[in-house]
């Protein structure tokens, strides 16, 4: 019985780290898929590239991790603003194949990039000293650095509901998600908020691909490799929604854990058969049509 | 005045559509060029035949993502079924081609009926990533299924009987050469038949309007479960013929590399226009070839800078291309709607 418990206290622990570096990655991707309607499947490259300057800052230069996690991601949320500009903005509200041949080659090239600067091989990635070993909660002992992934995901989580809830940017881009030609005639300038809305989305998806180097190593084919979770997270929660992606992450933290600590030999497989079985029960995902913001 | 007055106006509607099944000359090239490169390049037989395969791959993908409007990065999943079924035949002692070709097509078609009730009930971002979990399901269980499939290993043990019991598959790969390019035909004929009809045309409208399709009583669901259904069937007898080929069953039939290489290889050609995977399946390998051979460990690079330049360029792909050349050159108009004729 207490082993039962253990384990399932175990399970929910790194379920929740999981879901959280999930949640950072992909809530970009929801948004800016809602906004846009563009079809990204290059997402994960900004991730890998946060994983990237994080893990160079970290090792190479000393930066401590936590100044390199948010270096990384303005680095790569500034960075990106370019690539939106001169590439992705050409193909707003054009075809759909178009975006996923765009996106395509941008992963290819991003891959080939990352293997000429960095190697083939994973980067290293060993938590400071203050951030590793165990925490002692409740006469249990937990990871420091997951601990510190959960709890700085909860931060995070805390201050982009409350901006998009009660700010006026939030309301902005709340507006502009429901309809974009109505917000642009009211006067809302939807193409500055488009910028910004994926720059904050490619930061928020490089901090997620810095602080969770650990569980995700950095590694040139990172961005294909995880693709598939990034997709049912953005489906299962809901195109537009930030609320719903979070739930998504969550269930698909968690089971994807359990499945694989409980059912090894079965692989992925019932991740991908529980995705099938919600999309068949709710084609626009969790949060599709309740609760757009 | 009736219809029956002005008998020119209803039968010149049935003429422009007939117009547009009949044979033209520029058709015939792709199929002399075979015959050509069976004379001309007696070493590269085996990789003609591969290549013929991925043209009906790339084919059987067209109808869902050039006609259908269906964006798809899981064809790999019919290909792959296809490839399996056909494989596990054979190892247990049933090794005859042609049947194994209907094996192979019913297997790939059962999966596309039964994932075709999810993937088509969604839209956009949601129905590509559906696509794509159908795929990279049945690759986990086909890598987790040891036993049955050899996993990781391959499929062991095929053996493949002589085509209509009479030419054996050769080392130099002339007898698949020919049984590919047979099917291929085949294949091509079928597509080409049912992208002119009646049933052709209203996968075409649904594309362009499914609200009007609606409208009109089109039975837009049922119209493209079928659609996805024969597509599916058509990658599985592509799926079956490389396993028949080969005489072996990977993983990779399954693997997303596959699905996505064969809707680049499409959009590289042009989609919905038929010859597309003719045009992209060739220039597409031969530059893939070509790259690793320059860069064998950056290749990755040039062929995404390859796809960035034809997506900002070249709209429409290659055919796309040529078109406008065309138009240009003639002084024709481009045309309004653009890319998908």
């Amino acid at each position: 019985m207490t082993e039962a418990v253990s384990a399932a206290i175990s399970i929910a622990f790194h379920g929740l780290a999981f879901a959280m570096v999930l949640y950072l990655v992909s809530v970009g991707l929801s948004v800016t898929m809602g906004l846009m309607g563009f079809v990204n499947l290059a997402h994960g490259v900004f991730a890998a590239a946060g994983g990237y300057v994080m893990t160079t800052l970290f090792n190479d230069y000393g930066v401590p991790f936590p100044a390199a996690a948010a270096i990384a991601a303005i680095v790569v949320g500034a960075a990106s603003v370019a690539i939106e500009r001169t590439l992705y903005r050409r193909f707003y509200g054009g075809d759909e194949l178009d975006q996923v041949l765009l996106t395509i080659a941008i992963v290819f090239m991003s891959v080939a990039a990352a293997k000429y600067f960095w190697g083939s091989s994973q980067q290293p990635m060993h938590p400071p000293p203050y951030l590793s070993g165990q925490i002692e909660v409740l006469g249990r002992d937990f990871p420091t650095y997951r601990s510190f992934i959960i709890a700085s995901g909860a931060v995070l989580v805390t201050l982009l509901w409350f901006g998009l809830d009660r700010t006026r940017l939030g309301a902005k881009i709340r507006a502009s998600v429901d309809n974009r030609r109505m917000a642009q005639s009211v006067g809302i300038d939807t193409s500055g908020l488009f910028s910004f809305t994926f720059a904050l989305g490619t930061g928020l998806a490089a901090l997620g691909g810095a602080l969770g180097a650990e569980l995700w190593p950095i590694f040139p084919g990172y961005s294909l490799d995880h693709l598939i979770y990034f997709l049912i997270v953005v489906a299962v929660g809901g195109l537009g929604t930030i609320r719903g992606p979070f739930f998504a992450a969550l269930l698909l933290g968690v089971a994807d854990t359990a499945f694989k600590y409980l059912l090894p030999e079965f692989g992925s497989f019932f991740i991908y058969a529980l995705t099938l079985a919600v999309l068949l029960w709710r084609p626009k995902g969790l949060f599709g049509q309740i609760g757009r913001t | 005045m009736s219809a029956a007055a002005t008998p020119a106006a209803v039968p010149e509607a049935v003429r422009a559509l007939a117009r547009r099944h009949r044979f033209r000359a520029y058709e015939t090239l792709p199929w002399i060029a075979a015959i050509g490169g069976y004379f001309l390049f007696p070493d590269y037989l085996a990789l003609g035949a591969q290549v013929f395969i991925a043209i009906l791959f790339a084919l059987a993908t067209d109808l869902i993502l050039g006609y259908g409007g269906i964006i798809t990065l899981g064809q790999a999943a019919f290909f792959g079924a296809g490839a399996y079924a056909c494989g596990l035949v054979s190892a247990h002692g049933w090794g005859e081609p042609l049947s194994l070709l209907l094996i192979g097509a019913a297997a790939a078609a059962l999966v596309g009926f039964l994932s075709g009730f999810v993937v088509l009930r969604a839209t956009g971002l949601t129905q590509l990533m559906l696509t794509l979990i159908v795929a990279v399901m049945l690759q986990e269980a086909a890598n987790k299924a040891n036993d049955l499939t050899g996993g990781a290993n391959g499929l062991q043990g095929m053996e493949i009987w002589p085509i209509l019991g009479l030419f054996p598959f050769d080392l130099y790969g002339v007898a698949a050469y020919l049984y590919c390019l047979a099917v291929l035909f085949l294949g091509w004929l079928v597509l080409r038949t049912l992208v002119h009809s009646p049933f052709g045309r209203s996968l075409t409208g649904i594309r362009e309007s499914e609200a009007r399709m609606n409208a009109i009583g089109s039975p837009v669901f049922r119209r493209r479960l079928a659609a996805y259904v024969i597509s599916a069937a058509l990658a599985g007898v592509a799926g079956a013929l490389a396993a028949e080929t080969t005489q072996l069953v990977a993983l990779d039939a399954l693997s997303f590399d596959r699905s996505g290489g064969v809707v680049i290889m499409l959009i590289v050609g042009g989609i919905g226009r038929l010859y597309g995977g003719f045009i992209g399946v060739p220039l597409y390998m031969i530059a893939q070839d070509r790259f690793a051979e320059i860069d064998p460990v950056y290749w990755y690079f040039w062929i995404g800078l390859f796809l960035l330049l034809v997506v900002l360029f070249a709209r429409g792909g290659m055919i796309g291309l040529g078109e406008t050349l065309w138009r240009r050159l003639k002084f024709i108009p481009l045309r309004p709607w653009g890319r998908r004729g």
